[in-house]
């Protein structure tokens, strides 16, 4: 057998929320904006020794033929105000929020992830995001302004931005000596100044150096830009697939993109969203998945899933029909807004013409097809299978860890608690207690040091 | 049981009248450690946690325990600065080393403290003047959602150049009336978003399919002078339905936004005469928008040195200024003297118009502890503050009702 040693996998929790994993019909289906659900949610991963809690973020609500998209959970807490009051009830959780890039000025959201690390004691991460579109800009004072092949340019800057702010204290300073009457060692703390294409600031960022030095940086864009930013300025890259094929090559592609801004291997780490279902046997865990896929995609979803391919309108469908035989709009998706996913179509006619191949072959309704075409349970089985399957993937290169998304809101994550990690750690592949304190410990990340390097001498 | 009269659930006016046997309000308001420039320097001053939960958790509990309407965070988006002694000038920081510089985003705080309380009120300070209305109503919604209706929101305006640099966004800085209407917009969005979503809106119909019923999600569409926003929130409606708005009126500039947009006005309370005149200006004011018959609180702001006596006070202040290098002049009313004193003070200055005050620490170490476990028990002693927390809320504490929903379709009369 091979002497390489095993990987470390890394976990985390994705709050369930507003799409349509969340079964929340199911009725041990509690609220997702109670902040009891949070704190169940929160302790159930911290129980089990994850890396981290993960919160998605949305800044507009969903629309489809020009109304509120009604059929999925609707609705989420602020981002921040969630994880500061969770920093509360946790103790070595990492808590990482999506915070989009396009809708935010550099030093608020500086200071509020400065503010975040200090009140957890190093355990903030952020999770940039980089959506762009007019219709989440019309909630914003500078509205829809970003074209989309900018996104990512203002993204960079952003960030570079971000970091010259959290470098702008050394973690030194801080003297508050008052037999000496010194609050500060530096009169400059805090001096910044950039200037590019889309921010021309400058002064004094007002929160000190916080205990990761920076929150740990995500990325979940997996366009080409998405990569080569996630590789240029990611601790982590949040991928979509779990599967193995699909997963070896964007491991292998993000990582290979390390070696050109000098970093290493293990300087980024990949963790693809993936769901689960458990039961008692595999068999019985495989008849809980599909019950949980029919619950998941309804006639009704089946026919709003399919006009984000077609980009009209088809509610005049029969779900359980075959495929409509109109050919979808091309353009600009215009039927339904706010949704990252309609972006994965980028060629609307060649994924029509796929889907009703496949349906012809198969012999598949609408909602059948999408239930086929729309990811499958990432991990299902019984908790040895799922403990070797997450392992599998891991060793074979597929991943570093998964970010998992229970279908249940709060309590989804209990089972995988309880009856996955023992084994996984049995394995030897999981921690069995927490080595550090930091997200960045967890992750096996450094501390980055203060890039621009303004020396203070510390007494 | 507690012989404290409860608060009035009335929504009428009449309820802030300042009748001799009304209850009185009470905040507290924390900044970094305390009022004057030298009180980092005090035995017990905790300087090197200012920037740790632990301090501001300690800092709450202590408030609760005194039973406190309220404890209010500051907050500023730049560093914070004397200007007046400043090498760089008023327009930028000053420079110095003596002083405390650095503070957390008090949202944040405000949030981190919640699940660590269970009756006080949360109120972060937020600036209008560079922060997206959308942003701000989410998270004050959300600090509602997880204080369980505790959540109040102290709104402020910059028209400091140095921290309009820090955006780089706004050409030049706006007048101060520009400023305060800004801000007054900033709120009337807020307040609109959190009414975006009806009480029941989510509505978990499994025979439809359907999670929200939408014809309860509204959209907003406002359109002001410096932005437009269109909504709904994201965030369903706050238990408070909305949470406690207030903005200090300390000036002619500042009226206009206390008497339209908050439900609780901090009026510096230098003397009788000038609370009374400001008092009286501000309630022109909130005639003149036709909200009159909405029950807005005026509290005074007074920023408290409490000893043994009067003397005693006084020596300690003395001593904190020579610390500093210069006498106190932090702008706003301030007092010296014992807790006695000082409740003899808030019982003739509320005859000025007054239903509570907000009191700042001059030293949080010393004069936080001293509110709470020294004035408080004089004040129940005369029968004007509570003993037990009566409610469970920011405006159950404050008597204001819960508002109905401005969107929300009315009842067949
Ligand atoms: C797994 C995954 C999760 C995402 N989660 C969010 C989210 O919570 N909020 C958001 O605004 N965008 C989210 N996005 C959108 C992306 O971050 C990105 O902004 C968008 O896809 C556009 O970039 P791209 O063209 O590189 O994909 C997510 C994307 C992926 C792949």
């Amino acid at each position: 057998m091979t002497s390489k040693p095993l990987k470390q996998i890394h976990l985390a929790a994705h709050f369930p929320g507003v799409n349509n994993t969340t079964v929340w019909s199911d009725p041990a289906a509690g609220s997702h904006i109670d902040f009891d659900s949070f704190v169940h949610f929160a302790r159930t991963a911290e129980r089990a020794r994850f890396d981290f809690l993960f919160l998605a973020e949305g800044l507009r609500l969903r629309e489809q033929g020009g109304q509120i998209y009604d059929l999925d959970v609707v609705g989420r807490p602020d981002t921040f105000t969630v994880l500061a009051a969770l920093a509360a009830v946790t103790e070595r959780l990492g808590l990482t929020g999506t915070i989009n890039s396009t809708f935010n000025e550099p030093y608020e959201v500086a200071r509020q992830f400065a503010t975040l690390d200090h009140l957890s004691e190093g355990r903030a991460a952020w999770n940039v995001v980089t959506s762009w579109d007019a219709f989440t800009g019309e909630n914003f004072r500078r509205g829809g302004f970003l074209p989309r092949e900018e996104r990512y340019s203002r993204a960079k800057e952003f960030l570079e931005t971000a970091n010259g702010l959290f470098d702008s204290w050394n973690g030194t300073e801080i003297a508050a000596d008052p037999g000496a009457g010194v609050f500060l060692r530096d009169a400059r703390a805090g001096a910044f100044a950039h200037r590019g294409q889309h921010f021309d600031i400058e002064g004094r960022f007002n929160v000190p150096r916080s205990p990761q030095g920076r929150p740990v940086i995500f990325q979940a864009g997996d366009s080409d830009e998405g990569r080569e930013f996630a590789a240029s300025s990611a601790d982590a890259i949040f991928g979509r697939d779990g599967t193995l094929e699909a997963g070896r090559a964007f491991y292998a592609d993000v990582k290979g993109r390390l070696a050109k801004y000098g970093r290493t291997h293990d300087e980024l780490k990949i963790l693809p969203a993936a769901t689960f279902v458990l039961g008692d046997t595999d068999a019985e865990a495989h008849e809980i998945a599909h019950e949980v896929r029919r619950r998941q995609v309804s006639g009704q979803t089946a026919i709003k899933f399919l006009e984000h391919v077609w980009n009209r309108d088809l509610s005049a469908y029969d779900p359980d029909g075959p495929l409509p035989d109109i050919d979808p709009e091309v353009g600009e998706n215009t039927v339904a807004l706010g949704r990252a996913s309609v972006r994965q179509f980028r060629d609307p006619l060649e994924t029509a013409r796929q889907w009703r191949r496949l349906a012809e072959a198969k012999n598949l309704s609408i909602r059948e097809l999408v239930i086929s075409t729309t990811a499958d349970q990432t991990f299902v089985g019984s908790a040895a299978t799922v403990a070797e399957q997450i392992d599998t993937l891991v060793q074979a290169d597929a991943a570093d860890g998964f970010i998992l998304v229970p279908h249940i809101t709060p309590g989804g994550l209990d089972d995988f608690a309880d009856t996955v990690v023992p084994l996984l750690q049995e394995r030897g592949v999981f921690r069995t207690e927490y080595a550090g304190t930091t997200l960045r410990d967890h992750l096996g990340l450094d501390v980055p040091r203060p890039a621009s390097g303004r020396q203070t001498v510390a007494s | 049981m507690s012989s404290f009269p409860p608060a009035s659930t009335s929504a009428s006016a009449s309820a802030f009248t300042s009748a001799s046997s009304a209850p009185l309000h009470l905040g507290v308001a924390l900044d970094g450690a305390g009022r004057h420039p030298a009180a980092w320097r005090e035995p017990g001053a905790r300087p090197g946690e200012l920037f740790t939960a632990r301090y501001w958790a300690g800092l709450a509990a202590e408030a609760e325990t005194g039973l406190l309407d309220f404890v209010s965070f500051e907050d500023s988006l730049t560093l914070q600065s004397s200007p007046a002694d400043g090498p760089e000038g008023p327009d930028g920081p000053d420079g110095r080393t003596d002083r405390v510089r650095g503070r957390l985003d008090a949202v944040l705080v405000a949030a981190r403290v919640a699940p660590l309380t269970r009756h006080i009120g949360l109120v972060p300070a937020v600036t209008a003047t560079h922060t997206e209305p959308f942003h701000i109503s989410k998270a004050i919604a959300t600090l509602d959602h997880v204080s369980r209706g505790r959540a109040g929101l102290w709104i402020q305006v910059s028209g400091l150049p140095d921290e309009a640099r820090h955006f780089g966004r706004r050409t030049g800085p706006l007048e101060e009336a520009e400023l305060h209407a800004e801000a007054a917009d900033h709120v009337e969005v807020i307040r609109r978003l959190w009414d975006s979503w009806e009480d029941d809106a989510e509505i978990r119909d499994v025979a439809t399919g359907r999670f929200v019923d939408r014809d309860k999600l509204h959209y907003i569409d406002f359109e002001g002078r410096h932005f437009s926003v269109r909504g709904p929130s994201i965030t369903p409606r706050p238990p408070q339905g909305q949470p406690v708005v207030g903005a200090s009126g300390d000036g002619e500039a500042s009226y206009a936004l206390v008497a339209r947009s908050t439900d609780v006005g901090y009026v510096p309370a230098h003397d009788g005469d000038g609370t009374r005149a400001a008092v009286a200006a501000i309630r022109r004011a909130r005639e003149a928008t036709g909200l009159a018959a909405q029950p807005l609180h005026l509290f005074g702001d007074l920023t408290v040195f409490l000893d043994a006596d009067a003397p005693a006070a006084a020596a300690r202040l003395e001593r904190l200024d020579a610390l500093a290098g210069l006498p106190y002049g932090g702008g706003g009313a301030v007092f010296t003297g014992s807790p006695g004193e000082l409740a003899d003070l808030l019982l003739e200055r509320r005859e000025a118009g007054l239903s509570g005050f907000v009191l700042r620490p001059g030293v949080i170490g010393h004069d936080l502890p001293a509110i709470t476990r020294d004035l408080v028990p004089e004040l129940q002693r005369r029968g004007v503050f509570r003993r037990a927390y009566e409610a469970d809320t920011l405006r159950g504490l404050l008597g204001l009702d819960r508002p109905a929903n401005r969107y929300a379709a009315h009842p067949a009369a």
